[in-house]
C-alpha cells in the first residue's frame, strides 16, 4: 500500500506542477495575443467569459501574482477553462468533453494492444534467439523511425482510395448521429481501423525490442537454469519463469513512455482528421487558440497521469516484492 | 559391494567452436556409486562446475558437449547415456532422477512466485497422475523434511531468509526422491554455523532417502568432513581421486597436497598453513604437459612434456585411488 | 513519438564489464559493430548534406515555376508542388534544419540530463530527492503536447528557438537513466578509495565516474537527437514553426494543406518521410550499436547456429547444451549392465 500512496502522492505533485506552468507559460508570453483575440470577439462575450480569459492568461494586471495563481486554481477547480476561439462561444470543457472518448478509445485501446502485442512477440523473439523472428527486427526499426503521421498518410493514399472500405477521414459516417446503436458503432470501428492500424505498425516494434532485450537478460539468470534443471515443459518456463520476470522491467518502461507514445499518436488524428483531442490540437494551433490549447494540454497531462497510477497497480499485482505485508 | 549410479566417461566440455573455442573440461571419467558423497574440489576455473552442468546438459552457450558419455543407471531398468536422449527424454530424466542445488539460492527461487507454486509445478511436470492435495501434501512433507514449516509454503522468496532459500531449495531437490542429487557450492552463500547445519542435515536426510551426491566446492574442508571420496580438479582434468580419510592423511597429487595445506587443520596436530604460488591457469594458454607443473615444486623435465595419465598410483597398490602425476612412485602401474 | 525503447536497458549496470578493456580497443570494437557502422556512415551521409545541401540544390527550394505538380522527372528529380517548386531541392536544402536543431536539442538536453542526472545520483539525500522529483515530472509531462504549447505561444519560432524549446523540455530520460548508473558507481570500490583518499567531489566526478557513463550518455543523446528531429518535424508539419525556413517537415505541411493526397501527387510527402525513417532508423541503429556494446549477451542471431568442423550445425541454446557428434552415436542406451557385471 505504501507503494501506491507514495504514486499517487507523485502524481499530485505532478500533476500541480503541470497546472503550474499551465499557469505560467502565457504570462512569460512577450506581447500579448490572446487581448487582441478578446478584442476581436469583443461584442459577443459576457463579462464573465472575459473575466475567465481574463485569469487565465493573467490579463488582470491589478490583482498580485499570488492573486492570479489563487483565481486561477478555483476557475480550475470548477472546471472553467474559457472559451473557444475557434468554435466560438463554446467553452473549452464543452469540447474537450465531446472529443476525449474518441481519443482514450482510439489511443487508449492501440496504444495497449500494441504493448501486448509488441511484448508477445517480444518474448518470442528472445526465447528463440536467431528464429526469423530476429530477422524481423530490422524492419520493425525502420518501421518506429517513421512518424506515426506520416504512415498514415501513407495508409490514406494506399488503402482509403475511392471505393474501399476503409474510410480516409472522420469518426464515422457524415450523417449518423452519435448514439449507443449497432448502426454508429460499427461506423466508427470501421472508421479508427486505419488509424489504429497506423499506431500499431509503428508503436509496437518498440516493445518488441525492448521485451526481447529483457528475455535475453533474464534467459541468463539462475531461475531460468533452475527450470530447465526441473525438466519443466519448455513453455511454462517461457512463460512462467522467464517472460513473467522479463515483463517487469517492461510495465515500468510503459507507463514511462506513455507520455512520448501519447504525444505522436495525437498526430495520427491530425492526418485522419479522426474528431479527438489531436485533432482539436491541431486547429486550435491553426487558429491561434490558446485557451484550447491550455486546456488540451491539462486533459493530456492528467489523462498520462491516470494512465502512468494504471500501469502502477499492474505493476504492483505483478510484483509481489513491491507488495509489503500490512 | 559397490554398484555404480552415474558412469562419467571421457567427458569434454568446449566453450565456443572452432577456432574460438577453448576446453573446459577434458577427458574426465569418474563414477558416482549408489549412496555415497563424492566430492569435487578444485580453485575457481578448474572446471568443476563446468562438469557438473555438462553432465545435466545445462551449459549455457557457447558451451557445447564434446566428447564423451554419461550413462545413468536407474535402480531398475535399462542403463541409458544422458548424453543421447532427446529433449523430452532429457526433460523426464531431469530432476526426477538427478537434481541440482545450485550456487546462490538467493537467485535460484523464482522472485515472482510462492514458494509452494515452484514446488508444485516440478511435482505436476513429472507426475502429472498425482491429485492437487497429494502434491501438496508431498511438498509439505518434504519442506518439513528439510525444517521449513508448512505455513512458509506460501512466502515469496524475498520473505524467506538466505539459509531457509537454501533449505526450500534442497527440498525441492530431493521432492521427487532423485537418485542424484548434484551440490554446486550449496552452502557458500551462507555463514559458517548455518552451512555446517545445513550439510548435516543433508547428511541424516541421505540415509533416510539413499540418493548419491556430487557434491562440488572449493572448500576442501567441508569435503574432508562430509564425504566418502573426493575428487581433485585441476585445469579441467581429474588429477586425484580417493577416499576422503586418505586424501587428507596422504595425498599424492603436489596440487592436492597444496589445497590442503591452505585450510587449517580440524583435528589432529597444528600444520603450518601455506597457499598455492601462482594463479590458475588460463583456459586459452594451457601450460604443455602437466597442466600445474609451472606451480608445482616438485616439477621436472617430464612433466611439461607430456600430460600424465590418471591411474592407480605404483606405491600404493590400492585399486580405490589414482593420481595423474610424473613424480616417482605416483606414476600407474604397468 | 517513438518511445526510446533501447535505453529501458541501459539501466542495467553492465559497467565492469566495459570498465575492463582498454579504451582505444573498446572504441575500436563499437566501430566494427556492424549495426553501429551503418548508423554512422548514413548519419555523416545526412551530415555532409546539411552542409553542402543549398550549394548542390539545382533550384531555389521557394523558387516557383510552371511546371506546377509534376511527377518525378529528369528536370525535377522528385517532382513538383503546386507553385512549381522543385522538391528534391527543397529535402536537400531542408536537411540542414533538421540536423541543426536534432543536433542543438540533443546537445541541451544531454548536457542538462548529465548535469541533473549525475549531481542527483552522487549527492545523493535531499539534492537527490528533488533532482529525482523534477525529472519524473517532465518525463510523466506528455513532452510533445507541452512542446507545442510553449512553440506556439512563442511568435515567430525559428529553428534555434525549437531546438533550444525541445533540448529543455526533454531531457528527464536521460537523466533518469544517468542517476541510476551513478548510484551503482558511486558504491564501486574504486569511488569509496578515490574518497578514501580524499580526491575532490569535482575530481572524483571527472575522473572516476564520467568515463563510465560515456555509453549511456552517448545513447541518451542519440535517442535526444530521433526525439528532436520528430518533434521538430511534427512541429512544422502542424505548421507552429515559421513557415519560410525549410525543413522536411515544412514539406510534409504544404503537402497536407495543397492536398496532395488527394491528388495524387505521392512524391510531395514521399520523399521527405523516407528521408526523416532513414535518419531515424541510422541513430535506432547507433543506439542497438552502444547497447550491445555495453552488454554484449545482447548480440543477436548470428551465433546461436555454430558449424563444427565435420560440417555438422550445431544450435546453441539455453537449457539444452548440444551434444556434438551425437549424431554417429546410436540413440538406442547402452547395452544393459547386470548387477553381477557390477559388482
Amino acid at each position: 500500500m505504501k507503494f501506491l500512496l507514495q504514486r499517487i502522492a507523485f502524481y499530485l505533485f505532478t500533476a500541480w506542477a503541470a497546472l503550474t506552468i499551465n499557469f505560467f507559460i502565457p504570462r512569460m508570453i512577450p506581447g500579448d495575443p490572446v487581448t487582441s483575440l478578446i478584442n476581436k470577439f469583443q461584442g459577443q462575450m459576457s463579462t464573465e467569459a472575459i473575466n475567465s480569459l481574463y485569469v487565465l492568461f493573467g490579463l488582470d494586471k491589478d490583482a498580485s501574482l499570488w492573486g492570479q495563481y489563487v483565481d486561477y486554481w478555483g476557475q480550475v477547480f470548477r472546471g472553467d477553462l474559457g472559451l473557444s476561439f475557434t468554435f466560438f462561444p463554446t467553452p473549452v470543457a464543452d469540447i474537450l468533453g465531446q472529443s476525449l472518448p474518441w481519443t482514450i478509445a482510439l489511443v487508449g485501446i492501440t496504444t495497449f494492444a500494441s504493448f501486448m502485442i509488441g511484448t508477445s512477440l517480444g518474448v518470442l523473439a528472445g526465447w528463440r534467439r536467431g528464429s526469423w523472428l530476429d530477422g524481423l527486427l530490422p524492419v520493425t526499426t525502420f518501421l518506429s523511425s517513421i512518424p506515426y503521421f506520416w504512415l498514415g498518410l501513407l495508409a490514406i493514399t494506399l488503402l482509403a482510395g475511392p471505393g474501399s472500405i476503409f474510410p480516409s477521414s472522420g469518426g464515422y459516417e457524415p450523417g449518423l448521429v452519435p448514439s449507443w446503436n449497432g448502426e454508429f458503432i460499427g461506423s466508427a470501428i470501421q472508421h479508427s481501423l486505419l488509424p489504429a492500424v497506423t499506431i500499431l505498425i509503428s508503436s509496437v516494434s518498440g516493445w518488441i525490442l525492448s521485451m526481447r532485450n529483457m528475455m535475453v537478460t533474464v534467459a541468463s539468470e539462475d531461475y531460468i537454469t533452475v527450470a530447465h534443471a526441473k525438466g519443466l515443459p519448455e513453455r511454462r518456463v517461457m512463460v512462467s519463469y522467464a517472460a513473467r520476470n522479463a515483463l517487469l522491467p517492461n510495465v515500468s518502461g510503459f507507463a514511462l513512455s506513455l507520455g512520448f507514445i501519447v504525444g505522436g499518436t495525437l498526430l495520427v488524428e491530425i492526418v485522419f482528421s479522426y474528431p479527438g483531442i489531436g485533432y482539436n490540437l491541431f486547429q486550435a494551433v491553426g487558429a491561434k487558440d490558446y485557451p484550447l490549447m491550455q486546456g488540451i494540454f491539462l486533459v493530456i497531462t492528467l489523462s498520462v497521469l491516470v494512465a502512468n497510477l494504471m500501469a502502477d497497480i499492474a505493476y504492483l499485482l505483478l510484483d509481489p516484492r513491491t507488495r509489503k505485508e500490512g | 559391494m559397490k554398484e555404480p549410479v552415474l558412469e562419467i566417461k571421457d567427458f569434454c566440455v568446449d566453450y565456443g567452436l572452432g577456432d574460438q573455442g577453448v576446453q573446459a573440461v577434458r577427458d574426465v571419467t569418474l563414477t558416482l556409486h549408489r549412496g555415497e558423497v563424492l566430492g569435487l574440489a578444485g580453485e575457481s576455473g578448474s572446471g568443476k562446475s563446468t562438469l557438473a552442468y555438462g553432465v545435466t546438459r545445462l551449459l549455457p552457450p557457447p558451451g557445447v558437449i564434446s566428447g564423451g558419455s554419461v550413462v545413468y543407471h536407474p535402480p531398475n531398468g535399462d542403463s541409458y547415456d544422458v548424453m543421447a536422449l532427446n529433449d523430452a527424454e532429457l526433460r523426464a530424466f531431469r530432476w526426477a532422477e538427478t537434481s541440482i542445488v545450485f550456487q546462490g539460492a538467493m537467485n535460484s527461487l523464482n522472485p515472482v512466485h510462492k514458494v509452494s507454486t515452484q514446488m508444485l509445478d516440478v511435482i505436476r511436470a513429472h507426475e502429472p497422475g498425482l491429485t492437487p492435495q497429494a502434491r501438496t501434501a508431498r511438498a509439505q512433507e518434504m519442506l518439513k523434511l528439510v525444517g521449513i514449516s508448512a505455513d512458509r509454503m506460501d512466502a515469496y522468496p524475498h520473505q524467506l531468509s538466505g539459509g531457509m532459500r537454501q533449505r526450500v531449495m534442497i527440498g525441492m531437490a530431493l521432492v521427487l526422491e532423485p537418485q542424484i542429487v548434484i551440490m554446486d557450492e550449496p552452502t557458500t552463500a551462507l555463514d559458517v554455523v548455518m552451512q555446517r547445519q545445513i550439510l548435516a542435515q543433508l547428511v541424516e536426510l541421505r540415509e533416510r532417502l539413499g540418493f548419491s551426491v556430487l557434491f562440488i566446492t572449493h572448500d576442501l574442508s567441508l569435503l574432508v568432513e562430509f564425504s566418502d571420496r573426493i575428487a581433485i580438479m585441476y585445469g579441467g582434468r581429474i588429477v586425484e581421486e580417493a577416499r576422503s580419510a586418505d586424501l587428507y592423511k596422504d595425498s599424492l597429487h603436489p596440487y592436492s597436497e597444496g589445497l590442503l595445506k591452505s585450510f587449517p587443520a580440524l583435528r589432529g596436530p597444528r600444520r603450518e598453513l601455506a597457499g598455492i604460488p601462482g594463479s590458475p591457469p588460463d583456459l586459452r594458454g594451457m601450460p604443455s604437459g602437466c597442466s600445474f607443473h609451472p606451480r608445482c615444486p616438485h616439477a621436472f623435465d617430464r612433466c611439461s612434456a607430456e600430460i600424465p595419465v590418471l591411474g592407480v598410483p605404483s606405491a600404493r597398490n590400492d585399486p580405490d585411488r589414482s593420481v595423474a602425476c610424473w613424480l616417482p612412485g605416483r606414476v600407474p602401474v604397468g | 513519438m517513438s518511445a526510446p525503447a533501447s535505453t529501458i536497458t541501459a539501466v542495467t549496470p553492465e559497467g565492469p564489464e566495459v570498465a575492463a578493456a582498454p579504451a582505444k580497443r573498446r572504441r575500436l570494437r563499437f566501430v566494427a559493430n556492424p549495426k553501429a557502422a551503418t548508423g554512422l556512415i548514413v548519419l555523416a551521409f545526412f551530415c555532409v548534406i546539411a552542409v553542402i545541401g543549398p550549394w548542390i540544390a539545382p533550384y531555389d527550394p521557394s523558387a516557383r515555376s510552371s511546371d506546377l505538380i509534376q511527377p518525378p522527372s529528369g528536370k525535377h528529380w522528385f517532382g513538383t508542388t503546386h507553385l512549381g517548386q522543385d522538391i528534391f531541392s527543397q529535402v536537400l536544402v531542408g536537411t540542414r534544419g533538421v540536423m541543426f536543431v536534432g543536433l542543438l536539442a540533443g546537445i541541451v538536453a544531454t548536457a542538462l540530463s548529465v548535469l541533473i542526472g549525475v549531481s542527483a545520483g552522487f549527492l545523493g539525500g535531499a539534492a537527490d530527492e528533488s533532482l529525482s522529483a523534477l525529472s519524473n515530472v517532465f518525463l510523466v509531462i506528455p513532452a510533445l503536447p507541452l512542446i507545442i504549447i510553449v512553440a506556439s505561444t512563442i511568435p515567430s519560432a525559428g529553428d534555434l528557438m525549437v531546438a533550444l524549446v525541445i533540448g529543455l523540455t526533454s531531457w528527464a530520460w536521460g537523466a533518469r537513466v544517468l542517476r541510476a548508473q551513478t548510484l551503482s558507481l558511486r558504491r564501486r570500490d574504486y569511488v569509496e578509495a578515490a574518497r578514501a583518499t580524499g580526491e575532490t567531489t569535482w575530481r572524483i566526478i571527472t575522473a572516476e565516474i564520467m568515463p563510465n557513463l560515456t555509453a549511456i550518455i552517448a545513447s541518451g543523446f542519440v535517442g535526444t537527437v530521433i526525439f528532436a528531429v520528430m518533434s521538430e518535424i511534427t512541429l512544422a508539419f502542424i505548421g507552429i514553426s515559421t513557415i519560410s525556413e525549410w525543413n522536411w517537415g515544412t514539406i510534409l505541411f504544404w503537402a497536407q494543406s495543397q492536398q496532395a493526397l488527394a491528388q495524387g501527387a505521392w512524391w510531395w510527402f514521399v520523399p521527405a518521410g523516407l528521408a526523416i525513417a532513414i535518419l531515424g532508423t541510422a541513430l535506432s541503429l547507433i543506439n542497438f550499436g552502444i547497447d550491445e556494446f555495453v552488454s554484449p549477451r545482447l548480440r543477436s542471431s548470428g551465433h546461436t547456429r555454430m558449424r563444427t568442423k565435420d560440417g555438422h550445425t550445431v544450435r546453441m541454446r539455453v537449457g539444452f547444451t548440444p551434444v556434438l557428434g551425437s549424431k554417429e552415436q546410436p540413440a538406442t542406451p547402452v547395452v544393459r549392465r547386470t548387477k553381477e557385471d557390477a559388482a
